[in-house]
């Protein structure tokens, strides 16, 4: 709270440095036989972004950083029966010493008479140390934003550069929040690296990656060893590619289809009712499409396949149809399907934007040659599309890899090496969510087969976006 | 300027009405009007346009010269909101007839564009492209003589022979023309309207398309657009003079600029606008 409010300080401050040393300057500029160097507002930010950052850093540091510091410090002056505790119970005491300094309510723990004391005691500590650093952080904030308001005013002078030193802030900030995109997928891969590292010391990956049974569950008892062979992901890796493939039968026709539609043949009317129905589907959550699947499509499916098998029972056919008839709700078929009506959207919106970017002149040499609409489409368009449409391809495919709540919903757990589109399947993303459900011990291989799963996802879709930049930069150097 | 086959002297726009005289003209326009949504773009334009010889149609920007020209081969159905007018002839046959199907219309007109659209395919599959959509050659050895032969007479064989297999946008812009040129005439066709085929153009590669034309015009009917008084002049043998929508005057393109018969013709050649 405190923090705030010294924020607000902070910048009231820094504002009314800004007006001063942006009215000094232009009272510089107006002064001065020949152009100054930097404009008022130039002189008003480079003095107000000296007088604000500083201290701001300062004050978010210590708001950060406080509780730790001081932590370690009480932690390191603790009575000797205190220090005797185990880590958990002395964690508690000092957590409970914190909350009576700051007047909470602390735990329900029972303490000794002795600890009681000691825990007061270090309560006045806690409250010392916090008063301490508090004034501390207050007064070094309010020393470097005066410092920076000085030094930026000083600078207002004529040939002083401050466009330059702005530019210089300005280039910084950007720069931080491009490392901390770096520096967070540096963070996820090395976690996901560190803890496949500990996985794969339990199972060896070549039996992770090329085996073909994948039963977690038998690894469950703590007196059983791991047998070999049950963290197989091959079978998840099949569906995986099953329901994409499914998906991508659906979506990449339909999808194409409709933007070549949209954007060659609709009239402006019929495109702007059009377009916007297909991104609303596009903005239905997919535990929506989820149980739609479920509920509507898997049972649809399997009546009709069931339908279909009782025709054929009895018949030359007997076999295909005793198999129809024993078809259940849940198979990559319906979820394959499903994810692909999602997808439309997806590709089309894509798809439609690409292919309004080809430019009208194309069309137009094309037609004045005497092709047809459909011929100037297939002939020209769409190949002066085509590095955009493989690349709306290969993100629906990246989509349809990560996608988890309508898998999980119609097709199933079972895990199963098939290309057969009417059995129940498994995908990777569906065995991690089941794997780090609930109540799980953390350092067991079946938890951290997890890791393993989603570091094998990350290098798949990964090559998926290697491979579709490359595509796309072959073509761009054939044709722009 | 001494081809016989121009036909005579049109000088006024009424007077070119009635002057398909020798029943020579490949293209015959009267009362041509185009709107787009409710703007009107051409009025009543009656405009003949020989075969063998090229017609240059000079004018201001907006002036509907452009319009015109996509009037012939239909083009302006592809804009929504365009309307035509009128009747315009080619060989007898109203191009705006219900039963006349554009892609063939189109097939028989040839069109150059302002800025120089190669297809993104090799040199060999631009030019190819027409024959191929056509049937109008069904074996390989058969293309590639139809190709070569486009590319020859757009005078582009030469620098581009030992590099058919190149993207079409590799080019330059002057040999990028050319080939558009030979793509245009791979199929044959009986007319080719060219839009400013060189306001894109560095003036090397504007006397090569110039040239270029003058050799085209033995064997085609050609209609050129341009702002280059100089370059009408150059390549026409017949000039007409658009302006605000309405065709001016038209006539052999030594009258148009030595003899004006308007004052706004003479000002626009003068330099005095546009």
């Amino acid at each position: 709270m405190l923090t705030f409010i010294a924020l607000l300080v902070l910048v009231a401050f820094s504002g009314a440095v800004y007006a001063l040393a942006r009215r000094r300057a232009g009272a510089l500029a107006l002064a001065a036989a020949s152009p100054i160097n930097s404009r008022p507002v130039h002189h008003g930010a480079y003095a107000a972004v000296w007088t604000a950052v500083p201290a701001a850093l300062v004050l978010l540091f210590t708001g950060l950083l406080g509780d730790r510091v001081e932590e370690t410090l009480v932690s390191a002056r603790l009575p000797e029966a205190v220090r005797a505790m185990e880590a958990a119970e002395r964690q508690v005491f000092l957590d409970d010493a914190i909350s009576l300094a700051r007047g909470k309510a602390r735990s329900e723990t029972p303490y000794p008479a002795d600890l009681q004391v000691a825990l007061d005691q270090a309560a006045g500590e806690v409250r010392a140390l916090e008063s301490r650093m508090r004034a501390f952080s207050l007064a070094a904030a309010a020393v470097l934003a005066l410092a920076g308001a000085a030094w930026g005013l000083s600078r207002v002078r004529a040939p002083f550069r401050a466009r330059e030193g702005v530019e210089r802030w300005l280039q910084a900030l950007l720069l931080a929040c491009s490392v901390t995109a770096v520096f967070t997928t540096v963070g996820i891969v090395a976690s996901l690296v560190w803890e496949s590292w500990r996985f794969f010391q339990s199972v060896p990956p070549q039996a992770f990656l090329f085996g073909l049974e994948w039963d977690p569950q038998s690894a469950m008892y703590a007196d059983q060893v791991v047998s070999e062979g049950a963290f197989g992901a091959i079978p998840l890796f099949a569906g995986t590619f099953l329901i994409m493939l499914i998906a991508m039968l659906v979506a990449a026709p339909v999808g194409l289809f409709a933007a070549i539609y949209l954007s060659e043949y609709a009239s402006a009317r019929t495109r702007a009712i059009v377009k916007p129905l297909l991104e609303v589907l596009a903005g239905v959550p997919t535990v929506v499409y989820g149980f739609f699947a479920a509920l509507t499509v898997g049972p649809l499916f399997r009546a009709g396949f069931n339908a279909i098998g009782a025709q054929l029972v009895g018949g030359p056919l007997n076999e295909l149809g005793l198999y129809l008839g024993e078809v259940q709700n849940q198979m990559a078929l319906v979820a394959g399907a499903v994810m692909g009506v999602m997808l439309i959207p997806f590709v089309s919106s894509l798809s439609d934007d690409i292919i309004n970017a080809v430019p009208q002149s194309l069309r137009d040499g094309s037609l004045a040659m005497g092709a047809t609409r459909s011929e100037t489409v297939k002939k020209v368009v769409l190949p002066a599309a085509l590095p955009g449409v493989m690349a709306a391809m290969l993100l629906a495919v990246s989509r349809a890899v990560g996608e988890t709540m309508i898998v999980t919903m119609a097709a199933g757990l079972q895990a199963k090496t098939t290309l057969n589109p009417l059995e129940t399947v498994t995908t990777v993303t569906v065995q991690i969510v089941t794997l780090l459900t609930g109540d799980q011990e953390f350092d067991s291989p079946r938890t951290l087969s997890a890791f393993g799963l989603g570091l094998t996802l990350f290098a798949v879709t990964l090559m998926l976006n290697v491979v579709a930049l490359r595509i796309v930069q072959k073509y761009r150097e054939q044709y722009d | 300027m001494t081809d016989a086959q121009v036909s005579p002297p049109a000088l006024t726009p009424s007077a070119a009405a009635g002057a398909s005289s020798d029943g020579a003209p490949r293209i015959s326009a009267s009362g041509v009007r185009v709107f787009y949504g409710e703007k009107q773009a051409l009025f009543d334009i009656d405009l003949d346009v020989p075969d063998r010889a090229v017609t240059a149609l000079i004018g201001p920007s907006g002036c509907g010269k452009s319009t015109f020209l996509r009037c012939i081969n239909r083009m302006n159905d592809t804009i929504p909101g365009a309307r035509v007018e009128g009747r315009i002839l080619l060989d007898g046959e109203d191009v705006n007839d219900r039963s006349l199907d554009p892609v063939l219309l189109r097939a028989r007109v040839g069109m150059v564009f302002q800025k120089p659209n190669p297809f993104p395919k090799s040199i060999f599959e631009n030019v190819a492209y027409g024959p191929r959509i056509h049937g109008i050659a069904t074996s390989r050895p058969e293309l590639e003589g139809v190709v070569e032969q486009a590319l020859k007479r757009a005078g582009l064989w030469k620098e581009v022979s030992d590099r058919l297999d190149q993207p079409g946008t590799g080019l330059s812009g002057g040999q990028q023309q050319r080939l558009v040129i030979a793509r245009a005439i791979a199929i044959n066709p009986e007319v080719i309207l060219m839009d400013e085929p060189c306001s894109a153009l560095d003036p090397i590669a504007t006397a090569r398309i110039e040239e270029l034309i003058d050799e085209l015009r033995a064997q085609y009917c050609i209609v050129i657009v341009t702002h280059s008084m100089a370059q009408a002049a150059r390549v026409s043998q017949r000039t007409a003079f658009f302006h605000m929508g309405r065709l001016v005057e038209a006539g052999p393109t030594g009258d148009i600029f030595t003899r004006p018969g308007d004052s706004r013709t003479q000002d626009y050649i003068t330099g005095r606008f546009g």
